[in-house]
């Protein structure tokens, strides 16, 4: 679904942010982006989807290159990317309504987004998605008066409305607590499951990464030092990833994750409510 | 075991870190004031002419007199009302493009240097002095007072709209241009929620700044209430003067007071 070839990004300060990436995302597979701060994971993503744009290199999706399209085009195929962003990024004086059909404005024209008049077959799928993640009760609700994890979910029905190929997610769970971090993290999962959606997400959290997505890859300095499934992690990859640490920790956390997560996650669940379920 | 540490002592680092530089600035100051104070020529007897002047001007003020120029008056009001108005929206209407052409991250740079240059110009000259300008031009009348103050508005209202797009948060922009829109639907979406609340309350604060400078232009020739308080003082009617002035301090003050509550209203 998503090539990328010998991808590199020099910023205008001289700093080679990316130095000539190749990866490979297959339709339907989610991807943890893992690395140290300022490892080029953001960048890497806003390569894609050319907020920021590369210096060198080619990027496909599906059969289409990206990286040297003209605005026009570039418009119509950043309708086919959906985005989650770290804080967020609603815009927080429109509706959480105005927020998830702000994702058609690729699709519809200027008057009819300015007149707010979107067609039912968007309004329907709104209100789809809303439902889906718990808040189709909160539609009409401003967007700054949302908790986190809320937001966190209308950024994702946002995404979604696009009718995406693939999700580019930059770090999702920075900005929530560990709880609402997993059930963030499981509901982008789901979602890429049922519709078949490539992903690949920025994530600083190893232990979130090994969790819920199937391959992993590393990024330091700009380039590519692992690639491959959540639990051949070992220490010797976290420290050439992250540099020296004692990484010992983290692994066994995780092997009582896999053998407990099932128990902890029934109890969380009948608890809290299931993330996904109408509340 | 609690050996006490010797204290160290920790005082503010001084904003001048030389302490001659320092204390020498000060000298300075006060050679400056007393020089300054020494020089000052002030003529005690004419202070006091002028003071028992003073309180025979302000008696004639009082009382009031709103009826036997009355019609002048609400003629010179509803003028000023009108400029007010239609400069205000004139002025706003026009200073949105010009705003978003002279906001960095909006607008390509030729054109930034472009509209920063036609804030720059409009905001060099005072409202009066466009006034004076206007009514070379055009001739009496609120017709160049309107223009004067349209032309003032463009200026304020530009800057501060460039400004605040320039402070906006740049990730809510970017999530809108990462799902497609194009360029007026991120304006719509992305940049106009972000400002408008604070340039509605500009709005109304330019509305105000307007009212009381028609005021002004009409002394130069520009309409409005002020060619009405000119006049009176002129022919020594200093009751109708202080009719008007009374009209004009209500006006402002309602203002004032509906502007706090619409500003409370759209935050």
């Amino acid at each position: 679904m998503l090539r990328i070839e010998n991808l590199e990004k020099r910023y205008q300060t001289g700093d080679l942010a990316l130095k000539s990436v190749n990866l490979e995302v297959p339709k339907g597979q989610v991807m943890a982006l893992i690395g140290p701060s300022g490892a080029g994971k953001s960048t890497l993503i806003r390569c894609v989807n050319r907020l920021v744009e590369p210096t060198a290199g080619k990027v496909f999706l599906g059969d289409l290159e990206l990286a040297h399209l003209g605005s026009s085009a570039l418009r119509r195929a950043r309708t086919r990317m959906g985005m989650i962003f770290q804080e967020y990024a609603l815009v927080e004086r429109l509706s959480v309504m105005e927020n998830v059909l702000s994702g058609r404005l690729g699709y519809v024209g200027f008057w009819r987004s300015y007149l707010r008049k979107f067609p039912q077959s968007d309004i329907d799928e709104a209100f789809n998605l809303l439902q889906r993640v718990g808040l189709d009760h909160m539609a009409d609700k401003r967007a700054d008066e949302l908790s986190g994890g809320q937001r966190q979910r209308v950024g994702i029905c946002r995404a979604l409305i696009q009718n995406p190929d693939l999700l580019l997610v930059d770090e999702p769970t920075a900005s929530l607590d560990p709880k609402t971090s997993r059930q963030i993290m499981r509901l982008i999962c789901e979602l890429c499951e049922e519709r078949q959606l490539a992903a690949i997400i920025n994530i600083h959290d190893v232990l979130l990464a090994q969790m819920f997505t199937r391959r992993i890859v590393g990024l330091q300095l700009g380039a590519i030092v692992y690639d491959g499934p959540p639990d051949q992690l070992s220490p010797d990859v976290l420290t050439q990833i992250y540099g020296e640490e004692d990484w010992e920790a983290t692994i066994e956390a995780t092997k009582d994750l896999d053998e407990d997560e099932a128990d902890v996650l029934a109890v969380a669940e009948k608890v809290i409510g299931r993330p996904g379920a109408p509340s | 075991m609690n050996q006490p540490v010797a204290s160290r002592t920790w005082k503010r680092p001084p904003f001048i870190q030389s302490a001659l530089l320092r204390w020498g600035l000060w000298v300075c100051l006060a050679i400056y004031l007393a020089l300054a104070i020494g020089s000052m020529e002030i003529d005690w007897g004419r202070v006091g002419e002028g003071a028992t002047r003073s309180t025979r001007f302000i008696a004639a003020f009082f009382p009031p007199d709103f009826s036997s120029r009355w019609d002048s008056i609400y003629e010179g009001i509803m003028e000023s009302l009108w400029m007010t108005i239609t400069s205000t929206v004139v002025g706003i209407m026009l200073s949105i493009p010009v705003g978003l052409g002279a906001a960095r991250n909006l607008s390509w740079r030729p054109v930034y240097l472009f509209c920063r240059g036609i804030l720059a110009v409009s905001r060099t000259f005072p409202e009066i002095i466009l006034a004076i300008f206007f009514v070379k031009l055009f001739g009496f009348g609120p017709f160049a007072g309107f223009l004067a103050l349209s032309v003032g508005t463009i200026g304020f209202y530009g800057k501060l709209l460039a400004e605040d797009i320039e402070d906006m948060d740049p990730v809510q922009a970017e999530a809108i241009k990462s799902v497609g829109a194009g360029w007026l639907q991120w304006l719509n979406y992305a940049v106009q929620p972000q400002v408008m609340p604070r340039m509605i309350g500009l709005g109304i604060y330019r509305l105000d700044i307007n009212f009381r400078e028609s005021a002004v232009v009409g002394i130069v020739g520009g309409g409005g209430i002020g060619a009405t308080l000119l006049t009176s003082f002129d022919r020594y009617e200093f009751d109708s003067a202080a009719a008007i002035l009374l009209v004009i301090i209500g006006i402002v003050m309602v203002m004032e007071y509906s502007s706090g509550y619409i500003r409370r209203w759209v935050q």
